[in-house]
């Protein structure tokens, strides 16, 4: 029997990005919050300190950041005529478990999607006619417009080192002039840039493209946020990505908010509880709360005003699902939402190995490099292609990490005297164009719950059924023959393209960019939650995270996550506290 | 007089000041943070360091054959020092003894089912019992196929042909997926060639030097942009190097 | 006769109508307040509050030489607080260390440095305590080592070191170096950490706040040599220190944490400026003979600096210059630099945390290197930090490592 425990304004489910910026935002609101995260208390000088950071087995081969299989996993399947398995290691993504999340070990990368892609069915209907009857991509409910001082708002809090391409419509050299037109500069400037990217930017030049610095949440400079918070300035370690950052110069949950929001009193966090259902009146209008368990086993019911879903993109949908909330989608029928338009990214790269040019591939940061966006969304004219979407392509130096890198020229041996040799002779020199390219929705490509597989409390694992489709393959195909290109103009030795072909395999790292499940939109019959992230089922409810991307676009997804909370927390701060309720009439 | 405890220090105040606790650690709740960001001096999270020893998991025949078979997969030769030499063997050993032996962190519940190339490892043997398994399954293979004779007692080149096939699963062991192993064996070596010292491989660093990789380097600001420039750093690992002993 | 102890009686029915008098203004809020302040500058409650329990309740252990003091509680309450005693009684006990029932207090309660405050100030604190809730919590008894147990001893410490007597203004000086000298002589009590003890562990004479050992510490010189102590510091480098928890030499981590979080932080601006005043103007006394600089080839230097530039850059930076207000300076660092080097070892070996205030509030936090670098790395690199950019003072021996080390595995771990 779950032990009752006193009422709360709003409880939060997950304590990552998401959930420490709503903490900031209620709590500022003189609203009380609690954090319920499942795993534990985890910082900076504790968990991943200069002293020990560095360590590419512990932290990357043997996950010590990450969510751990044993304890929670799903199943995976390409195509509904398989029986799914369990994702018995991680492998294609890597979510976390702890406070802070994902967004501690993530690379930094922050972007902003494009106008078009917040209206990628219209935008791309209107220009290219019908799309393919299996797609089932959906406007957002959303506009880029909308959500450009929240884009803002986040991008000041991380102090994303950047250039920018288009202020308020002026193209600006140097900045990405694909952009969707920014109201202020960057907070910090660019990072000093690597060998590589250099030539890399060169040779798109060259080509006639338009090279920019990546934006990253690695510190360019010291920097005082909007909240008081301070990060130093990155040393370009080279452990960025699926690592701790261990000197306060990458932007996570604990370097820009946390110091802030733990000083409040009407803040408490509750580490290693796992939340196990969201509850829900016996109308079914409104949540009550939730159900969850301690590390001890023992279950309490949290009472709340307020509930948000902010337990990272695979979660939240399983929690409505395990909950009951919302109808369940079918992708026989094409009917119900929870599950519906499941998403990811799909890349690829090409090698460009030289004999003369040092590189030093170690210096890195997660998002240092010089990128292209010449190809992303609806950038050029996909007339005659036969695909849809597009991607960036990039330089990037985030990693000269030997177990992890250590390039050959294709035909090397995978062993042996020549494979060694292979490596010493590349290792410094060899530099690798990647791309980065959206992901469209199949109505074969969902979430549901596993008739088989459970967790370590007993509940049904979640069911992931996902492939690239031939709008994917044609369009990364297409990336990647462009980073080819790019990649011959930096005149190298050789070069190696390394398209993604076949099908998806949750085998080796590609991204965590896991969207959907419970999307966005202006009509409950297609979407989890409206364009305020507010469940159509329960005014109440709000969910926060990638889950609610209709589609992906070609970039990274936390810039847009972050501008979403913001925009969320904004609706409900200025209309749902006056006057809970829906906030929007379906 | 009285009895001093601490000759050495003449103290009168110790200030020991716990309020603000930002811990309330309730048996029935696991952990409730509020008020501070918690900290301790010295809890340091930090890594679990090889001793040297005695093999934990390695009969000494599966020793024999690790030891002759990592020689084969990273050689020495006239670059430098090869797997046996930066002690991949003791790297390998502690592993398997060791959580990622056992599978800790994996999902290891049934049913079990093959599965397609794309749903990744779906053996119910951990990595422990894997290498137990194909090691005595080789073994059993090479006395088979060369005349009595296990794998650490063939040429060179014959040991290069019998991991080719096992790569490949041209030749299929006796209930064990080669495949598999071979998979997990070649990542692990090239784990403890390249991995931090600590771990008990890449001894004296020669996998980093082999490649030129710093290792746990923080700063390198002065370098980013000496575009082209060979750095010669002296690698680091977590416990340093030998330029940190005065000596 | 008959007179003279008419005379007295009427002296003392007036001294204690005055009393009276006085007595009805005590409740008054300006006095609270006044009272609560001085509780803030005097850090009360971080003494005075053990881990568990509720503020001002007593109990915390403190460690020393000869056994373990337990602080009382000075809550209101009359059966285990101070509730039942008189307003001479808790006089008495602030300005001659001396408690309700007679018995002489151990100086681990700084009476010493309270003796300073005038009448008026000890009642209004006295007032603020009264305001407390009332907590039932019978502290544990003290029992220090023969014969120190028997407190009567302390009759003897207090004839050779201790002087009762309330502060006196010196007319020479500005009403704003009277205010600080007050606060800091008095209330304050930072030379009980910051002034050096005799073997007794009472006040060395004329060395105040020259710097000072305690429970494997070592609380800086904060008198005004330019080297070890604030000479280089200006007054609002030391008010924003003690306001915000750090400025652009430094940044207050363990203990001194502590103080700023409880107290100093919430002292007005005219009170840290005056605080920053006078100890600007505490003689530091003659500056030690720099040693004689490390050869170049020195081969502990070489070490530290190899471990300097792998891994103490990342924050410190390469040219030792860190980030002011964030990782602090190590170019100049005065608390690098002092005679007695535990501080610095205690911090490399267990890590440390700066205070998070509101202005400040990122807690940073250096991490542990005790099981990363053996003794003799240890004493490298704090020489190298000690003797590099020209620093100067006197190196770091394996021999003191390893004697903190050991230290520290036996006492319990705390900030």
């Amino acid at each position: 029997m779950a032990k009752k425990l006193p009422s709360i304004d709003v409880v939060l489910v997950g304590f990552g990005w998401t959930a420490a910026m709503l903490g900031q935002e209620f709590t500022d609101a003189g609203l009380k919050v609690l954090a319920i995260e499942r795993g534990g208390w985890r910082d900076t000088s504790t968990d991943f300190a200069v002293t020990f950071a560095q360590d590419e087995l512990r932290y990357y081969w043997r996950r010590a950041l990450f969510e751990e299989p044993a304890r929670e996993t799903l199943t995976f399947r390409n195509d509904p005529s398989q029986t799914a398995l369990p994702m018995r290691h991680l492998g294609s993504f890597l979510p976390a478990t702890g406070v802070g999340g994902a967004g501690v070990h993530w690379n930094g990368m922050t972007w902003r999607f494009l106008p078009s892609d917040f209206v990628a069915k219209s935008h791309n209907t209107q220009r290219y006619g019908a799309l393919s009857a299996d797609m089932t991509i959906q406007d957002w409910g959303v506009t880029y417009n909308e959500l450009e001082p929240y884009y803002d708002k986040f991008e000041y809090l991380c102090g994303i080192s950047g250039k920018a391409g288009n202020l308020k419509g002026q193209i600006q050299a140097g900045g990405n002039p694909f952009e969707g037109p920014r109201s202020r500069e960057y907070p910090n400037p660019p990072m000093k840039m690597v060998y590589g990217p250099t030539l890399f930017a060169q040779a798109a030049t060259e080509t006639g493209h338009k090279p920019f610095p990546g934006p990253a949440a690695n510190m360019s400079r010291p920097y005082t946020n909007p909240l008081g918070v301070q990060l130093g300035p990155c040393t370009y370690c080279g452990f960025c990505e699926k690592y701790g950052c261990g000197n306060y110069s990458k932007a996570s949950a604990l370097t820009t908010v946390i110091p802030v929001l733990l000083r409040k009193k009407n803040f408490e966090l509750r580490t290693e509880c796992e939340v196990l259902t969201v509850n829900k009146d016996s109308a079914g209008k409104r949540a009550t709360g939730l159900t969850y368990v301690d590390a001890q086993g023992e279950e309490f019911e949290q009472p709340a005003e307020i509930v948000v879903l902010c337990a990272y993109a695979t979660h939240n949908p399983r929690l409505l699902l395990l909950s009951g909330i919302g109808q369940p989608y079918d992708p026989k029928s094409g009917q119900g939402v929870v599950g519906k338009n499941y998403a990811y990214q799909i890349t690829s790269s090409v090698d460009v190995f030289f004999d003369d040019k040092i590189l030093n591939p170690f210096i890195g940061a997660g998002a240092l490099g010089m990128v292209i966006d010449d190809y992303n969304g609806d950038n050029f004219d996909h007339s005659g292609l036969g695909f849809i979407g597009g991607g960036y392509i990039a330089c990037w130096n985030t990693n000269g990490r030997p177990i992890e890198t250590h390039p050959v020229p294709k035909g090397t041996p995978k062993w042996g005297s020549k494979w060694k040799a292979a490596v010493k002779k590349n290792y410094l020199t060899t530099a690798t164009v990647a791309t980065h390219g959206a992901v469209m929705s199949h109505r074969n490509n969902y979430y549901d719950l596993d008739p088989t597989y459970r967790d370590v409390h007993g509940r049904p694992l979640l069911r992931l059924t996902f492939d690239f489709t031939d709008n994917e393959h044609k369009m990364s195909n297409y990336l990647t023959d462009r980073a080819a290109d790019i990649a011959k103009a930096m005149k190298a030795r050789e070069i190696h393209a390394k398209p993604r072909e076949g099908h998806y395999d949750i085998v080796p790292y590609q991204t965590t960019h896991n969207t959907g499940g419970t999307i966005m939109g202006a009509d409950p019959k297609s979407s989890v939650v409206n364009r305020y992230l507010q469940s159509w089922d329960l005014h109440n409810l709000f969910v926060m995270g990638a889950s609610v991307f209709p589609q992906n676009a070609g970039y990274n997804p936390t810039g847009t996550i972050g501008a979403l909370t913001y925009w969320a927390a904004n609706a409900i701060r200025t209309q749902y506290l006056k006057s809970p309720g829906p906030l929007v009439q379906a | 007089m009285a009895r001093r405890r601490d000759v050495n220090r003449r103290q009168l105040i110790s200030a020991s000041v716990l309020i603000g606790s930002s811990l309330a650690i309730d048996c029935a709740q696991a952990r409730s943070i509020s008020g501070k960001v918690p900290w301790q001096p010295d809890e340091a999270n930090k890594p679990q360091i090889v001793k040297p020893g005695p093999n934990q998991f390695f009969t000494s025949d599966e020793a024999e054959f690790i030891d002759a078979a990592i020689s084969r997969l990273i050689p020495n030769d006239d670059l430098g020092p090869g797997a046996k030499e930066a002690d991949v063997a003791l790297f390998l050993d502690r592993q398997l003894a060791g959580p990622f032996g056992k599978a800790s962190s994996w999902y290891m519940q049934g049913p079990w089912s093959k599965g397609t190339k794309t749903q990744g490892y779906q053996s119910r043997r951990t990595p422990a019992e894997l290498y137990h398994a194909a090691i005595k399954a080789i073994d059993s293979y090479c006395t088979g196929k060369f005349g009595g004779k296990k794998f650490a007692a063939l040429s060179a080149d014959q040991q290069d042909q019998v991991l080719k096939g096992v790569e490949s699963a041209d030749i299929k062991l006796d209930g064990v997926d080669g495949k598999t192993f071979f998979t997990v064996f070649l990542q692990n070596t090239i784990e403890g060639f390249f991995s931090d010292p600590i771990y008990g491989g890449n001894r004296d660093m020669v996998g980093w030097k082999l490649v030129g990789f710093p290792g746990a380097h923080y700063d390198y600001r002065p370098y980013v942009e000496k575009h082209g420039q060979k750095l010669d750093l002296p690698p680091v690992g977590i416990k340093g190097r030998p330029g940190w002993t005065p000596s | 006769m008959r007179t003279a102890w008419t005379l007295l009686l009427a002296s003392s029915a007036i001294a204690v109508l005055a009393a009276s008098v006085v007595r009805a203004a005590d409740t008054s809020f300006a006095k609270i307040e006044r009272g609560r302040h001085l509780v803030d500058v005097g850090d009360c409650v971080a003494c005075h509050t053990n881990s568990k329990g509720k503020p001002f309740a007593g109990g915390l252990p403190i460690e020393t030489p000869f056994g373990t003091v337990f602080s009382p509680n000075i809550t209101p309450d009359r059966e285990t607080g101070i509730g039942a005693w008189s307003d001479n009684d808790f006089y008495r006990a602030m300005h001659n260390g001396i408690a309700a029932d007679g018995s002489r207090l151990y100086p681990a309660f700084p009476y010493p440095y309270f003796t300073k405050l005038t009448r008026d100030d000890v009642m209004a604190i006295r007032a603020y305590l009264n305001t407390l809730p009332a907590v039932k919590h019978k502290t544990p008894r003290t029992q220090l080592d023969w014969p120190l147990n028997y407190r009567v001893t302390m009759r003897g410490w207090d004839l050779l070191f201790f002087k009762p007597g309330a502060f006196r203004p010196d007319p020479k000086k500005s009403l704003e170096w009277n205010r600080g000298a007050y606060l800091v002589q008095g209330a304050g009590h930072c030379g009980a950490c910051h002034t050096p003890k005799n073997t007794l562990g009472a006040d060395e004479k004329n060395k105040a706040l020259r710097g000072g050992t305690f429970a494997n510490w070592f609380a800086p010189e904060i008198a005004n040599n330019m080297r070890s102590g604030t000479g280089s510091w200006s007054v609002d480098d030391i008010v924003e220190y003690l306001k915000t928890g750090r400025n652009k030499h430094s940044g207050a981590s363990g203990p001194m944490g502590q103080v700023v979080a409880d107290s100093t932080s919430k002292l007005p601006d005219s009170d840290l400026r005056a605080i920053a005043t006078y100890i600007k103007d505490v003689d530091g006394g003659p500056a030690p003979a720099p040693p004689p600089p490390p050869k170049q080839d020195d081969k502990v230097m070489g070490a530290g600096r190899a471990i300097y530039g792998d891994s103490c850059s990342a924050c410190h930076q390469a040219d030792g210059k860190g980030v002011p207000r964030m990782f602090p300076p190590l170019v100049h660092n005065a608390n690098a630099q002092q005679h007695d080097p535990t501080t610095l070892i205690r911090i490399l070996l267990q890590g440390t945390q700066m205070v998070a205030t509101d202005k400040r509030p990122t807690p940073f936090a250096m991490p542990a290197f005790d099981w990363k670098l053996k003794d003799d790395q240890i004493a490298a690199v704090a020489t190298f930090v000690r003797n590099a950019w020209g620093n100067s003072a006197p190196p770091v021996t394996p021999k003191q490592v390893a004697g903190l080390r050991q230290q520290l595995q036996q006492q319990p771990a705390t900030e």
